[in-house]
């Protein structure tokens, strides 16, 4: 299964502490709604203000890239730069 | 892509150096920049700002101020909509748009030294001077606190009584100052000290440093009775100031057209809104255009600087070299409000080398500074001083090469970064090779100089982009750009076109767009224009390939398989077919006939980005007398996969590295006990000019485009502010003796360690 | 508020207009004029982006006032061109793209024209110097001075007796 982690502390302010976990999500889309289901408020979280890297690649408000099953999964703050 | 990527065989036009379409206006003061706009029954807008570093607005008084003749509108943050709500993409992260608005108009306090507490409109400047004067602001002022490690503390005056810090757990009981922690990291690091066969540690600060574009911030809005608006401004995103201005004043996006003009540098400072809602409250009370320019100085006092920091850094290394373990605590300023790149600081720290554990902690802690905006690499720079300074620790300590120590640690492609990025199409490793090979490098230090070396990274991005392309009835081209140029794009983004499309360069011209005549386009920053906006040029001059190719098949009635576009000239290559060549001015002069006007529209939101790497080398030397430093010869190189126009890559590394140059040696703000700043000018703040510096080489690395990108384009603007910083440094405390480990490396610092 | 009239020479032409007494030069050109090619980047003279020549003297228009201007020949940016045939230093800043934003490079171009005027073959050094009063926060100065000193060689060359 797709394994999820984080790199920002402030998930932990919507899961409780819990910063790595297992989804069942086959596309971007399928896992913001995995993660808000829950953990509530975390998923529009993620998809406003964060970036994902999938196995190494970073995606940033693509919720149409398709997730592996074994992929690996980084939430990451949204760069921009100047 | 068949045709996508042509990795630099057969450019005719990439790679070549040709005249900036804009460039004329440019050099003759036709350019319109944001102060240049002239309306009729034009009102002056000015600013009245807090004489505090922190204080409550016990209440503001406008009665004089209104009667003034001459005065036609006042506002105060009880002008903005209270709603104000939600976020907008903007310069680092996302901005709160209750805090933008709340910087824009003081909402209950005033946070810092010149934060805006009330604006009016008058029909002259002088009238306006006197009303501000007449407007009566009663304040109660409260302890301040400046400095980022006194704002920390338990006792410090807290800014905001409804902080408290993200990112622990349990939530903290009490209100603070330090608005998020953020920690991240990998491996055993513990394990990789205790291992070690060589451990360095320092610890580091730097000052808050300003943008110092020269424009200062300057805009025209004029409200009509209907309620749709238009805003002349200069900045690194109309339509990013749309999304601010609508938000923070509860309007349809539709009813706000911003025309973007020529913008004089922006460095990221300009990706956030000051004046445009004030000017357009302004406009909407009394129905005439309003104009607001900042002065210098309330360009220093009141617009973004980036983050002053204070960081502690510890390696661990094997005996030979490699470094296995480090840790890292970045605190940074945010200013008034939460937000500072801390988080970009620990993504970006170690982003160049291969370490196994990390153990990286940051803060965003606010203070009675202005808050901070977007700056070139926003957070890496400070970040890379620390790590490259104890760097060169574990290269005097071993007694390597600095180059030859950052080339056992460097990241290759398929390494894994902290934040979970895979590196690739990397050419650290080449560009670190190139700086060793370079005639500077191989150039022995002169007599009473020393060198200093330096790596830096960035991770440019991609993102949301529009771009057009038109032909002309004679077959000339124009380009269609959502991106206001800072720096040359219009001619980049004329170039790529002008290669997809055969033509010359000289039959291709681009303007940049208002929010109402090209899609929505992400801001100018984040080194991502002539990735993105270029990736949708080029597509959309794909889309006109292909057009071209169906018109002519129409016309010689074949398939269009058979159709061969060249050199900006269709050609059917079935040989049954007897017909010339079509160029495209003979397509496009008969477009009607088939089909009518050729254009196409592309908008993508551009993945792919490809990181940037640099390395700076740096000879100085110290007049003993005055402690000042002067540099005297400095290379930078950078990964910049292809150089679309190379001149403006090079200036790209030039530029970058003398404000990574002022940022080591001269520049910082300056804040007195009562919590004021004292050095708001070009006078005080000292900028580098040209007597300051010598003639920066530049090498381009170009082995490894970026696959993403049609033409193999990386983002090339802010690598290079991320080097200088510690090239400098490294080469300081060589003639010094000592680690310098604060910046900026003034004379009076530089004297005070010498005489240690 | 009292104006005055004032008369001078901009760019070749006589022009009349009303000054305050406190106004720069900087604004009534600008303002009045509407000749907006200079900048005002800092107002206190340290940033040279408003360098015009007044009597053939480099000055910075926002530290003048504008009724000073009665009777003097001014040169701004806007007539550095020759009836739309582009000044050597023009083209050289086009060639060695020594702009980026371009905010300052009217200020830049009209003190270094002021440089040449009176030193058809400057040193780098002198080049630098002459220019520290003009910021630039984009280019790092280094395509600037070169094409300073290429447009000096060029108008050099075109002195030429041949």
């Amino acid at each position: 299964m797709p394994r999820v982690t984080s790199i920002s502390g402030r998930i932990a302010d919507f899961t409780g502490g819990v910063s790595a976990f297992q989804v069942e999500a086959r596309t971007v889309r399928a896992l913001m709604r995995e993660l808000e289901g829950r953990f509530p408020g975390l998923g529009d979280f993620v998809e406003d203000q964060m970036a994902l890297a999938i196995d190494g690649e970073i995606f940033q408000d693509a919720l149409g890239a398709e997730i592996g099953a074994d992929s690996e999964i980084v939430l990451i703050p949204k760069i921009a730069g100047g | 892509m068949s045709d996508g990527n042509q990795g630099g065989v057969n450019l005719k036009v990439v790679g070549q150096r040709p005249i900036r379409p804009d460039g004329v206006d440019k050099v003759t003061g036709r350019a319109q920049f944001g102060a240049d706009f002239h309306l009729p029954g034009m009102l002056t807008g000015r600013i009245k700002r807090s004489p505090h570093a922190h204080a409550r607005v016990v209440s503001i008084d406008t009665r004089a101020a209104e009667k003034l003749p001459g005065v036609k509108a006042i506002v105060t943050s009880a002008d903005f909509d209270a709603g104000a709500a939600g976020e907008v993409e903007a310069g680092e992260s996302h901005a709160a748009m209750k805090e933008v608005a709340a910087n824009c108009l003081a909402h209950g306090k005033v946070l810092y030294q010149g934060h805006a507490v009330a604006a009016v409109a008058a029909t002259q400047p002088e009238i306006a001077a006197e009303a501000l004067d007449l407007i009566e602001v009663t304040y109660e002022v409260l302890p301040h606190v400046i400095d980022v490690e006194a704002a920390m503390a338990a006792d410090a005056p807290v800014l905001h009584d409804d902080m408290y810090t993200k990112g622990v757990t349990p939530k903290p009981g009490k209100a603070s100052n330090v608005a998020a922690k953020h920690v991240m990291g990998r491996g055993d690091v513990a394990a990789a000290f205790k291992a070690a066969g060589v451990i360095v540690e320092g610890s580091y600060e730097t000052a808050a440093v300003h943008q110092g574009y020269i424009e200062p911030h300057a805009c025209v809005a004029s409200w009509g009775a209907d309620g749709q608006s238009t805003i002349w401004c200069s900045s690194q995103g109309q339509f990013l100031v749309r999304a601010m201005v609508a938000k923070i004043l509860n309007m349809p996006l539709s009813d706000i057209k911003v025309i973007p003009a020529e913008i004089g540098g922006g460095f990221g400072g300009k990706t956030t809104v000051y004046l445009e809602p004030v000017a357009l409250a302004l406009s909407r009370k009394c129905g005439r255009p309003v104009k607001i320019v900042m002065s210098r100085e309330e360009v220093f006092l009141a617009s973004g600087p980036t983050s002053g920091a204070v960081m502690d850094v510890r390696l661990a290394a094997t005996k030979d070299g490699k470094i296995t373990g480090a840790e890292m605590t970045l605190k940074y300023q945010a200013g008034a409000f939460q937000g500072s790149p801390v988080n970009l600081g620990l993504m970006t720290a170690f982003a160049c080398y291969d370490v196994e554990s990390l153990a990286l902690t940051g803060y965003d802690v606010v203070s009675n500074r202005p808050k901070v905006a977007a700056y070139r690499a926003p957070g890496a720079p400070m970040a890379a001083f620390a790590v490259e300074s104890a760097i060169d620790d574990l290269a005097l300590k071993l007694g390597m090469d600095p180059i030859d120590l950052r080339l056992l640690n460097a990241v290759r492609d398929g390494a894994k970064t902290v934040y979970g990025a895979t590196v690739r199409c990397c050419a650290l490793v080449e560009t670190l090779e190139a700086i060793k090979a370079s005639p500077h490098y191989q150039t022995p230090v002169g007599k009473g100089q020393a060198r200093g070396v330096a790596a830096g990274f960035w991770f440019n991005v991609g993102g949301e982009s529009s771009a057009a392309v038109h032909v002309d009835e004679d077959g000339g081209v124009t380009v269609v750009s959502s991106n206001p140029d800072i720096g040359g794009s219009r001619a980049s983004m004329a170039m790529m076109a002008a290669e997809r499309l055969g033509l010359p360069i000289e039959r291709v011209r681009c303007t940049v767009a208002d929010t109402t005549s090209i899609g929505y386009s992400g801001s100018t920053g984040g080194s991502r224009v002539t990735f993105a906006t270029g990736m949708a040029v080029v597509e959309a001059a794909q889309k006109i390939v292909a057009d071209l190719k169906r018109r002519a098949a129409q016309t010689w009635e074949c398939d269009i398989a058979m159709v061969e576009w060249k050199d900006g000239v269709a050609t059917c290559i079935d040989p049954a077919k007897d017909v010339k060549p079509l160029s495209m001015k003979a397509i496009a002069g008969k477009s009607a006939k088939t089909g009518g006007p050729i254009a196409a529209e592309v908008s993508l939101n551009a993945q792919g980005a490809a990181a940037g790497f640099g390395v700076h080398v740096c000879d100085l030397e110290i007049d003993p007398e005055t402690g000042r430093t002067t540099v005297v010869r400095y290379t930078a190189a950078q990964d910049v996969g292809r150089a679309i126009h190379p001149a403006y890559v090079e200036g790209q590394l030039q530029g970058g590295a003398a404000q990574g140059i002022g940022w080591a040696l001269n520049e910082e703000y300056v804040y007195g006990k009562s919590g004021l700043l004292e050095n708001a000018s070009f006078l005080d703040y000292r900028m580098p000019v040209a007597s300051d510096l010598p003639m920066i080489d530049t090498i381009l690395i170009e082995t490894k485009p970026n696959p993403r990108h049609p033409f193999g384009a990386k983002g090339v603007g802010e690598v290079p502010i991320v080097p200088p910083l510690a090239a400098v440094s490294n080469a300081v405390s060589r003639i010094v003796g000592r680690r310098m480990t604060s910046l900026p490396m003034s004379p009076a610092k530089v004297l005070a360690e010498m005489a240690k | 508020m009292s104006r005055m009239v004032v008369n001078a020479t901009v760019n070749g032409e006589p022009v009349e207009f009303l000054a305050g007494g406190g106004q720069s030069l900087l604004d009534a050109l600008r303002d009045e004029l509407r000749l907006t090619g200079s900048k005002e980047g800092c107002g206190t003279g340290d940033c040279g982006a408003c360098s015009v020549i007044v009597d053939g003297r480099l000055v910075c228009a926002c530290l003048m006032l504008a009724p000073e201007a009665e009777g003097t020949r001014i040169e701004t940016i806007e007539g550095l061109a020759d009836n739309g045939h582009l000044h050597p230093l023009q083209h050289q800043f086009l060639e060695q793209a020594a702009l980026q934003c371009g905010f300052c490079t009217p200020g830049l171009l009209m003190a270094s024209k002021a440089l040449l005027d009176r030193n058809a073959d400057p040193t780098e050094s002198e080049v630098r110097y002459w220019l520290a009063g003009n910021m630039c926060r984009c280019t790092g100065y280094d395509k600037v001075v070169r094409a300073v000193m290429d447009a000096a060689a060029d108008l050099r060359q075109a002195e030429k007796p041949r």
